[in-house]
């Protein structure tokens, strides 16, 4: 079972049973809702943007441990990040998690390298960092991992 | 039942092994593996019979053509349809509810008439019907289930009306595993004026289906999940509906003449089969029926039960362990959840075991809003599963419970 163990390190289940900035986002002025039809995972994202950075994130929605978690480190690491530092954390993110090399410091979020050897659940781990990319963009549409 | 040892020796694909572990395959309502027989039936016709059929007048055509024909014959027999033109080959049973809706829908259908569905119904015999509404201005009426899965008794009765032109119902639920009362339902719709689609994709492999004692006016299903090959399917439609019925698709094959002025289509079954039919994968289903028949589906019916029982019941001894779906004579689908495990983990992590079951919606979205859940975890036998397979699920479970839930 060690690969799994790689999969479902310690960090992830403790973010999946209690995931960090669940919850609505009254003063939030970005939002998007984020679809993985094959799992029927939903999420939404609620953002508050002032000058460019994220000052708050949070996130609602029911989803495996993957996505949870992915969802949860995510809202921890966006605090503070400019929209610029935001999307260059997700393009390191999706090289980790496809198993390419990654050239920027990842913290946290390295956790969630074990993914890389499960490709059927990458679109778990991305679901929220993909929504995220919506509600920078402030898309209406729900945005859809296929 | 022959002996499942060596029914199983006949799937070559049983004997492998998957994550360093010996291959449990319960996700059989996706679909079945193939016995020996169906790949050394498609194998024999591509090495020694192929050429394209119904024109050529060379050994090799004629040798396809009465292949391919018997195949017809085959499916006629094990449906127990009154004639061979009735039986159209399609790509599997959602190309023959969408040839239904688009044919049959659009030349039948008034704004305002009505179309009765169940809520249990896989997206293939949701959608279709959706976009002939659409394009007629019908309406979709949905037939609820209740607690267990089952349809709400009298629910269909009062929602079918004189404005009720087509029921389409599943005969078995891939989701829940619910066996429906499709001649019931068939009688009333006929005392109603409507015609009745019964989607037999999920019931072929486990229950013996007799469309004329049935008396349904279009059944289908899919070979794939008859231990036969991708690709082909089955449209079976009553010939004086079939007959006035427009082409699908046009093409080759079924046309009588063509001329820039007006064409005249083939007779039946050959006005629906526009182009190059899947041939090999014809004579695949016509082997996959053959090996069925042969095993017995009653003798079917009776192990998948048993499997089906023993699951339920180690599924009821298991804390925080739901069973979705408990309506009464169910047919092989075990649908559950796990509190505190999303069913997509459970699934990769009795993937690593080496048991492979289906995680997620089922193609069955309003199923699973009506359990209010986001997907499910769901093991399905078949006629090649064991005690041993089942106890192997419940093990894998136990790891699932000790990695998230210690």
């Amino acid at each position: 079972m060690s690969d799994l163990r790689d999969l479902y390190q310690e960090v992830i289940f403790d973010h999946n049973r209690h995931p960090r900035n669940f919850g609505p986002l009254p003063e939030a002025n970005r939002h998007a809702d984020g679809f993985n039809p094959l799992c029927g995972d939903r999420l939404t994202l609620h953002l508050r943007v002032e000058g460019g950075v994220i000052r708050e994130a949070r996130f609602e929605g029911a989803g495996c441990a993957i996505s949870t978690a992915s969802a949860s480190l995510m809202t921890e690491a966006l605090k503070g990040k400019t929209e610029a530092e935001a999307a260059t954390l997700f393009e390191g993110f999706h090289h980790m998690v496809k198993g390419e090399p990654v050239s920027v410091d990842l913290g946290k979020l390295s956790v969630l390298a074990g993914v890389s050897e499960f490709p059927a659940r990458v679109k778990c781990a991305t679901l929220a960092w993909h929504t995220l990319n919506a509600a920078l963009k402030n898309e209406p549409e729900p945005v859809s991992t296929e | 039942m022959d002996d499942v040892q060596s029914l199983r020796r006949q799937f070559p694909i049983l004997s492998r092994q998957v994550h360093g572990r010996p291959l449990v395959y319960l996700d059989n309502a996706a679909t079945t593996q193939k016995p020996l027989a169906v790949i050394e039936a498609e194998r024999h016709y591509y090495e020694f019979q192929n050429a394209n059929i119904h024109r050529g007048v060379h050994a090799l055509s004629q040798e396809a053509t009465d292949a391919f024909e018997a195949a017809r014959d085959t499916v006629r027999a094990f449906l127990n349809a009154p004639r061979r033109e009735e039986i159209v080959f399609t790509r599997g049973a959602t190309e023959a509810i969408n040839l239904v809706a688009h044919s049959w829908g659009r030349s039948n259908l008034a704004a305002g008439d009505e179309i009765l569905v169940s809520e249990m119904e896989h997206h293939a015999n949701i959608v279709p019907w959706q976009l002939l509404c659409e394009a007629t201005g019908a309406v979709l009426k949905v037939i609820p289930i209740d607690e267990r899965g089952a349809l709400v008794p009298g629910a269909f009765e009062s929602l079918l009306g004189p404005r009720t032109r087509l029921v389409g119902i599943t005969q078995v639920s891939n989701a829940l595993g619910t066996v429906n009362p499709v001649a019931d339902i068939v009688r009333k719709a006929h005392q109603a004026g409507a015609l009745v689609l019964v989607d037999g994709a999920q019931a072929v492999a486990h229950l013996s289906v007799d469309v004329s004692a049935l008396d349904c006016d279009f059944f289908v299903f899919s070979g794939h999940k008859l231990y036969g090959p991708t690709g082909i399917g089955v449209l079976y439609g009553k010939r004086d509906l079939l007959e006035k019925m427009p082409p699908y698709q046009g093409g080759g094959d079924m046309i009588a003449q063509v001329t820039f002025k007006k064409t005249t289509y083939n007779e039946l079954p050959y006005k629906f089969e526009a182009g190059t039919p899947h041939i090999a994968g014809a004579v695949g289903l016509g082997a996959a029926i053959d090996f069925v028949r042969s095993v017995g589906l009653e003798a079917i019916a009776a192990h998948e039960d048993a499997l089906l029982a023993q699951a339920t019941r180690l599924a009821g001894e298991f804390q925080g362990l739901q069973v979705i779906g408990t309506a009464p004579g169910k047919a092989s689908i075990l649908s559950f959840v796990m509190k505190g495990v999303h069913p997509h983990d459970i699934g990769t992590i009795l993937d690593r075991e080496g048991v492979a079951i289906r995680t997620g919606h089922h193609c069955a979205m309003p199923v699973m809003d009506h359990y209010h859940l986001p997907a499910t975890a769901r093991a399905s036998f078949a006629l090649y599963n064991t005690p041993d397979e089942v106890d192997a699920l419940f093990r894998a479970l136990r790891r699932v419970e000790e990695l998230f839930l210690k």
